[in-house]
């Protein structure tokens, strides 16, 4: 059996650098269109017009029932077809981005149902408009009860992002098999690659407690 | 002219009638107290008031405006009639400040020491300045119930709806938020609450409004009503609930 042999790996450092920067770069740019997608997406669904709720139903279901691969190749290789042309890492990003949004849209939706139609009903009589009571009463206790679901979902999604080598988005998987195929060190590359996700997941997970500290400080009682 | 005049006003659930064409007239300063047995449809009837449920038939006005629940102005309307509930929606996620000042600063772009201010000055009313940075868990439910009348009166509402707000409050709370009433009717603030306080309808309403099965089934000042109920239906319900 060869030794492990991780010095070769060390001329790379500036890919595995470069990889990791649009890996976390995917990750954002999908997260923000999901949530996005998601909070709009989940408001529609309970109380947009009808064409509208059957739309987001049948989005959210396709997504959700389909694999993401497929999805992101239907964005890289079948949407240029019909003139939207783009590169590899912003096909990647639309692709997860809406894969987020399917997932987030029914976390948010969950959330939103979890208030109480009496919390409305106060917002109301206190003469504010819809919009207001969903901005200012609904959506921050609505938020703050999905928040450890949405925060596992951005894990996958982060994770996810390595679907993307598959139309040769430049990220970190992408990165470890250009790595691999220079220094047939395949055992070292992934061992690597893997230590710098788990990285990234786990700094991910000290920042949205912390932010989730700072946001959603008011007690509740139980 | 009646603060509010309600005429011959009809509502169904589904097959269920629940009022069954009820009037009444609520003028300026007055404390009208709705009883009867749950189910007779006094909530119902309040929150007609506040066009929270819509009615199918009859007519209700207050100063003089048709009430309807796709009344073009129902978001100014409702800033002048407030309305408390029996289990407090302060809004948890916010501080009693802010609670108070949401709709204030919202709607009527009070700079943000005005907001301050009034929410100090509606807390005094109520006895609760010193909570003003609390949140609603950290408070009894007998406070949380005063921050709701508090939140009601920065609007500066003409009349104000009592759903019931002493029912979810253990006993030795419901006192407070009575004496709070209390002040409010002293100072002139018209009133109509649906309660099961016999003592405060006795003592503090100048107007007892008895509901049974979806109608007004008997009305006047509480001591003419107390001392000679003329119908079964009262009489049975003034014994029961002593």
């Amino acid at each position: 059996m060869q030794t492990l042999n991780f010095q070769q790996l060390w001329r790379y450092q500036d890919q595995l650098i470069d990889g990791t920067l649009h890996t976390l770069l995917l990750t954002l740019a999908a997260a923000a269109i999901g949530t996005v997608i998601g909070v709009a997406g989940a408001a529609a669904v309970r109380s947009g017009p009808r064409p509208v709720r059957w739309a987001i139903r049948g989005y959210v279901e396709l997504i959700r029932n389909t694999p993401s691969l497929i999805q992101l190749f239907v964005v890289f290789f079948v949407l240029p077809g019909f003139g939207l042309r783009m590169g590899a890492f912003e096909a990647a990003a639309i692709a997860l981005g809406l894969y987020f949004g399917a997932y987030c849209t029914e976390i948010v939706r969950a959330g939103l149902d979890a208030i109480p139609g009496s919390q409305v009903e106060a917002g109301q009589c206190l003469g504010l408009t819809r919009w207001q009571v969903f901005r200012h009463v609904v959506l921050p206790p609505a938020l703050r009860s999905v928040y450890p679901a949405f925060t596992s979902q951005f894990v996958l999604l982060l994770l996810g992002t390595s679907l993307a080598s598959q139309i040769s988005a430049e990220e970190l998987f992408h990165t470890g098999g250009f790595i691999e195929t220079r220094t047939y060190r395949s055992f070292e590359v992934y061992a690597v690659i893997c230590g710098i996700y788990f990285a990234l997941v786990m700094t991910f997970k000290l920042l949205f407690a912390a932010v989730g500290h700072l946001a959603f400080r008011w007690p509740v009682r139980r | 002219m009646a603060l509010v005049d309600i005429r011959n006003v009809t509502k169904s659930y589904g097959s269920t009638q629940v009022l069954k064409g009820v009037s009444l007239d609520i003028k300026e300063g007055e404390i009208v107290t709705i009883i009867g047995k749950s189910g007779s449809g006094k909530s119902t009837l309040l929150r007609c008031i506040n066009a929270l449920e819509r009615i199918d038939g009859g007519e209700i006005t207050v100063e003089g405006q048709s009430v309807r629940t796709d009344m073009p102005n129902l978001r100014d309307f409702r800033q002048r009639v407030g309305i408390v509930f029996q289990a407090f929606n302060l809004f948890p996620h916010m501080t009693v400040e802010r609670n108070i000042t949401l709709a204030p600063v919202l709607n009527k772009r009070i700079a943000k020491s005005e907001g301050r201010a009034l929410a100090l000055d509606v807390l005094a009313r109520v006895g609760l300045a010193d909570k003003i940075d609390a949140y609603p868990a950290q408070l009894s439910g007998g406070q949380q119930q005063r921050v709701a009348i508090a939140r009601c009166l920065a609007m500066r509402p003409h009349l104000m709806l009592f759903d019931e707000v002493t029912s979810a409050l253990d006993p030795e709370l419901v006192g407070e938020v009575l004496k709070v009433m209390e002040d409010m009717a002293r100072q002139g603030m018209t009133m109509v609450l649906v309660t099961h306080e016999m003592g405060f309808a006795r003592n503090v309403a100048s107007k007892i409004v008895f509901m049974h099965q979806g109608r007004v089934w008997e009305e006047g000042p509480p001591a003419e009503l107390f001392a000679n109920p003329r119908t079964p239906e009262l009489q049975s319900f003034i014994a029961s609930a002593r």
